[in-house]
């Protein structure tokens, strides 16, 4: 018993140490201090010359603009789909495709993106020269404009899924179900009535989560390198762009920046926090006015076309990849490679194998290790929560943090503590690393199922002599096996898509799907490209596949829970 | 000798063989230390045409001293630099993870000032004495700055043009006839966006045409006018940037990247800093064969890509082995051959053996790719402060938009 009963805090001690860590590691050299270049007292230049830099207004600006319009854009996609469409055909078929959505890594989605909507892509070839007149490729902006459109548009593109599927895990804590045929019965229709009666209720369940995306809007790197804006780029990019200076003294600057980055994402939730205060006073004025409501017709189908853009952009994208990894020479405006060859596969694949191999191992063994924690603290919130279960919630709250603080913020830092405890670069470091980032996905998607789980249940098996691992083992967990599966193959997802946690604290010698596909990706070759990038979705995919298959063989005997 | 000068003595022979840095004066000694070693190399690892190389050359190395090498692939060279500065920062002064690092200018002007490579040995390399230390001035003064025997070239690099004769029969040959060009002609030419290296060279490159006195960049920037001995660049730039792919309000962000925007018909002329770059590409099916490489009339810069070890290098002897392998004329001839790669060599084809000098003259270099002759003598690289000047002005008058 006692060993479950400290679960929590050895889980937030392995979580919140190096993030800690990270972040005191980051703001001394913020401060001046690094004695490995002759940083020895604290001093405010680094930060004198952050705000000397004549790009700055402009990357906040874009850091800011890009990271508010993605989440607020994602939320209302989402909370039109969903309001429009709960409980339909349309939204089952689309919870089937949400999974290998959400397995795309952002890096792939992203370049798939570039080849969609850039002048000389598939849909400018698909129109060109017939009705465009196009035989060369017309000079237009539409990647990488000052504006961050493209930007926004891949985040709303890859964080749609995510925030789905959140909602949808939240519907059924949320008492959907009922809340709607109260408000059927009064007269509202389905997207008033959804969000007069469900949505302040699902709310508060996916407030983390948005938050979530919101801090990663905003301190993406790798998404914003391709789609976004360089003249200046988001300030996370500079930042990055600093540290990657040759020369050293601008890790001075970068940390500044990276501060600067923290307190940017700080200040756009408080934002966040009292946009929602203001919509949520407006809303209740709104929600007792008993207004009816009116076009419900086209805010279904707004929502409907919006979530179809985004996931089919995301699809085609993947598809245009999946031709160049096979394609021989191919001129535009030509729709169709001139030859199709395997050459490609044939040269990386075999290269790729130990990579694949050593990105299995890390995913594997950090979910398995996310998972064993996590397990351990819903159930000890379940089993000691009503004896001081405020302090185990607030304190799971924090185990968020990591997706909350900007990856350039600490990880940096987090490197440099690794190095100070001697810890040699390799697997097992990188491992903890990932367990960081792989843990609150795993809890986020594994909290409110594990919380909604009805009790009787346990006290049902209790009056029937079951011991509370018993009641565990062979009852809860059985019941829980799906959602326990998917939240297996989100962590998983989660380790086989990091980039700056495997490359810094890896010190690049652990070499992952991921880092190859951003090495690769410098150079822009297509055909490259996709072979890493289908490869590393399909991975990806094939944890959510088994993560499908496997209750169906698990409760082969237990036939009541297969429709569970 | 009293008891303290013996313990001393007892001491560092006890301590010796797990600090003791290999001396590659012993090169017997080196082989053998080397031995069973992995290197961990780091380079760039943007194009499919080098890490094919790496990957032959961490074959033939095992094969033949039993080296182990790992391309750990770098997305950008100062992460190497970044990891060996994190690791003095934390005390871990051997050990490190970094083995072995492909570099040059700037960044081994950084790593050599703050004390973090280790050396000298690339000149006690065995096969240091068919490198053409005369004719070829860049093997031993990286962007003017002194090799001092810290880093070992591997291959010889000239700035390049290349254009699709299909739609661009008859490419302008001058700074000033690009511009013409380009105003008849908008957003059909661009450059990688510094600080990228190859967008930097671009800025130099146009200097060096514009500037009055060439021999002024040798020096430091400290020493001249900078003001004044740039202004025509900026004048050049200001006049050439609306003519710019994307009327220059977005750029490539690397070099590579030009080469899929000349396959996709965005651009038609482009610059690179491997003559044998286009000739690969047409090979690998991603340029069509209708394109040419081209010098400026006036000459194109042209340095060395070196390899060096950090101070806190795991495996030292086992770098040096293979950087000796690189320097061999088996490993350079392979580099050289634009199937593979098209780097030129840094050997002296006179201090070959005739088996070795063959293996060169068999090589067929490509349709598109110069002879040694078209492509004509090497401009020195520029001072690394005229680098880093023209990237912070360039950033502070293009890199922010309007």
């Amino acid at each position: 018993m006692r060993p479950l009963r400290a679960a929590p805090a050895v889980t937030l001690a392995l979580m919140l140490g190096p993030v800690a860590a990270g972040l005191a590691g980051t703001l001394a050299p913020a401060l001046g201090i690094l004695p490995a270049l002759g940083g020895e007292r604290p001093a405010i230049a680094p930060f004198e010359a952050l705000f000397d830099w004549p790009g700055l207004e402009r990357a906040v600006a874009l850091s800011l603009g890009t990271g508010l319009t993605a989440t607020a854009v994602s939320l209302m996609v989402v909370v039109l789909f969903v309001a429009g469409w709960q409980g339909s055909r349309t939204m089952r078929g689309l919870e089937r495709v949400l999974a290998p959505l959400l397995s795309v890594p952002h890096a792939a989605a992203a370049l798939g993106i570039v080849f969609l909507i850039a002048p000389s892509g598939w849909i400018a070839r698909a129109l060109s020269p017939w009705a465009t007149g196009w035989e060369n490729p017309p000079d237009l902006l539409i990647v990488q404009d000052p504006w961050g459109a493209a930007m926004v548009a891949g985040l709303v593109a890859k964080e749609v899924p995510f925030l789905m599927l959140m909602t949808l895990a939240a519907l059924p804590q949320a008492g959907a179900p009922s809340r709607m045929e109260v408000a059927r019965a009064l007269g509202y229709g389905p997207v008033t009535g959804w969000m007069k009666v469900v949505f302040p209720a699902v709310y508060p369940q996916i407030r983390l989560p948005v938050y979530a995306v919101l801090a990663y809007s905003m301190s993406v790197v790798d998404v914003a390198i391709i789609l976004g804006p360089n003249t200046p780029p988001p300030l996370a990019v500079q930042v990055v762009r600093w540290m990657a200076d040759p020369d050293l003294s601008m890790r001075f600057i970068a940390s500044a920046g990276a501060m600067l980055q923290l307190g940017l994402v700080l200040g756009a939730m408080a934002l966040w926090h009292l946009c929602e205060h203001v919509l949520g006073q407006a809303g209740r004025r709104w929600a007792e006015s008993g207004g009816r409501g009116h076009g419900e017709g086209v805010l279904r189908m707004l929502g409907l076309v919006t979530v179809l853009l985004a996931g089919g952009a995301v699809v085609a994208g993947l598809a245009g990849l999946a031709t160049w990894s096979v394609a021989g020479f191919w001129r535009f405006p030509e729709p169709w490679p001139e030859g199709i060859t395997l050459r490609y596969w044939a040269t990386q694949a075999p290269a790729l194998a130990g990579t694949l191999g050593r990105t299995v191992w890390i995913g594997t063994v950090a979910t398995a290790l996310a998972l064993v924690l996590v397990l351990a603290c819903l159930e000890a919130e379940y089993r000691f929560g009503s004896m001081r279960g405020a302090r185990v919630s607030g304190g799971l709250w924090l185990l968020y943090l990591p997706l909350l603080v900007p990856q350039v913020a600490f990880l940096p830092g987090m490197q440099s503590l690794a190095l100070v405890a001697g810890m040699t670069a390799g697997m097992g470091v990188v491992v903890i690393g990932h367990l960081v980032f792989v843990l609150p996905y795993v809890l986020l998607s594994m909290a409110a199922p594990w919380r909604a789980w009805d009790a009787r249940h346990a006290t049902v098996a209790a009056t029937l002599g079951a011991g509370p691992w018993r009641i565990f083992w062979s009852v809860r967990l059985p019941m829980l096996i799906a959602p326990v599966l998917t939240a297996t193959a989100v962590g998983f997802a989660v380790s086989v898509g990091q980039y700056l946690p495997s490359l810094l604290i890896g010190g690049g010698r652990v070499q992952t799907l991921t880092t190859e596909a951003v090495a690769l990706a410098s150079g822009g070759d297509r055909r490259v490209i996709g072979v890493t990038a289908l490869m590393q979705t399909g991975l990806v995919m094939l944890g959510f596949a088994l993560a499908l298959a496997l209750p169906r063989i698990v409760t082969r005997n237990r036939r009541g829970l297969r429709t569970a | 000798m009293t008891i303290l000068a013996r313990l001393y003595a007892l001491a560092a022979l006890v301590t010796t063989p797990a600090w003791a840095d290999p001396d590659p004066a012993d090169w017997q000694g080196v082989l053998e230390q080397a031995r069973g070693q992995t290197v961990y190399w780091n380079a760039w690892g943007g194009a499919t045409a080098t890490n094919a190389f790496i990957r032959w050359a961490g074959d033939r190395v095992e094969a033949r001293n039993g080296v182990r090498v790992v391309h750990v692939k770098l997305s950008d060279t100062a992460d190497a630099v970044s990891r060996v500065l994190a690791e003095r920062a934390a005390g871990k002064h051997s050990g490190g993870a970094v083995d072995l690092i492909w570099i040059n200018g700037a960044n081994f002007a950084a790593m050599k000032e703050a004390g973090l490579l280790f050396g000298p040995w690339a000149e006690a390399l065995p096969n240091w004495r068919l490198v053409d230390v005369a004719g070829k001035p860049a093997l031993r003064s990286d962007f003017t700055v002194p090799t001092e025997g810290l880093e070992a070239p591997w291959a010889m690099a000239q700035v390049v043009f290349y254009h699709d004769t299909a739609r661009l029969p008859d490419p302008p040959q001058s700074m000033p006839a690009l511009l013409d060009w380009a105003k008849g002609n908008p957003g059909r030419f661009t450059y990688p966006q510094p600080p990228d290296f190859l967008g930097s060279t671009f800025l130099k490159q146009a200097l060096y045409e514009l500037v009055s006195d060439p021999s002024l960049l040798q020096g430091p920037i400290e020493a001249v006018d900078y003001a004044e001995v740039s202004a025509p660049l900026w004048a050049f730039l200001d006049e050439l940037t609306p003519h710019l792919w994307r009327q220059g309000r977005a750029y490539p962000q690397s070099g590579p990247r030009q080469i899929q925007l000349m396959a996709d018909g965005e651009i038609d002329l482009a610059i690179s800093f491997s003559p044998g770059e286009a000739s690969t590409a047409i090979a690998n099916g991603q340029l069509p064969d209708t394109v040419r490489t081209f010098v400026l009339e006036g000459g194109t810069i042209g340095n060395a890509s070196f390899v060096a070890i950090p101070y806190n290098a795991t495996a030292k002897a086992g770098a040096m082995v293979l950087a000796d392998f690189l320097l061999s004329p088996e490993a350079q001839a392979r580099a050289q051959d634009p199937d593979v790669l098209g780097y030129g060599t840094v050997l002296a084809m006179d201090k070959l053996a005739q088996v070795d000098r063959a293996r060169f003259a068999e090589l067929d270099m490509g349709i598109a790719t110069l002879s040694p002759e078209e492509l004509g003598p090497a401009l020195p690289e520029p001072h690394p402060s005229w680098m880093r000047q023209l990237e912070a002005d360039w950033m502070a008058r293009y890199g922010l938009g309007d």
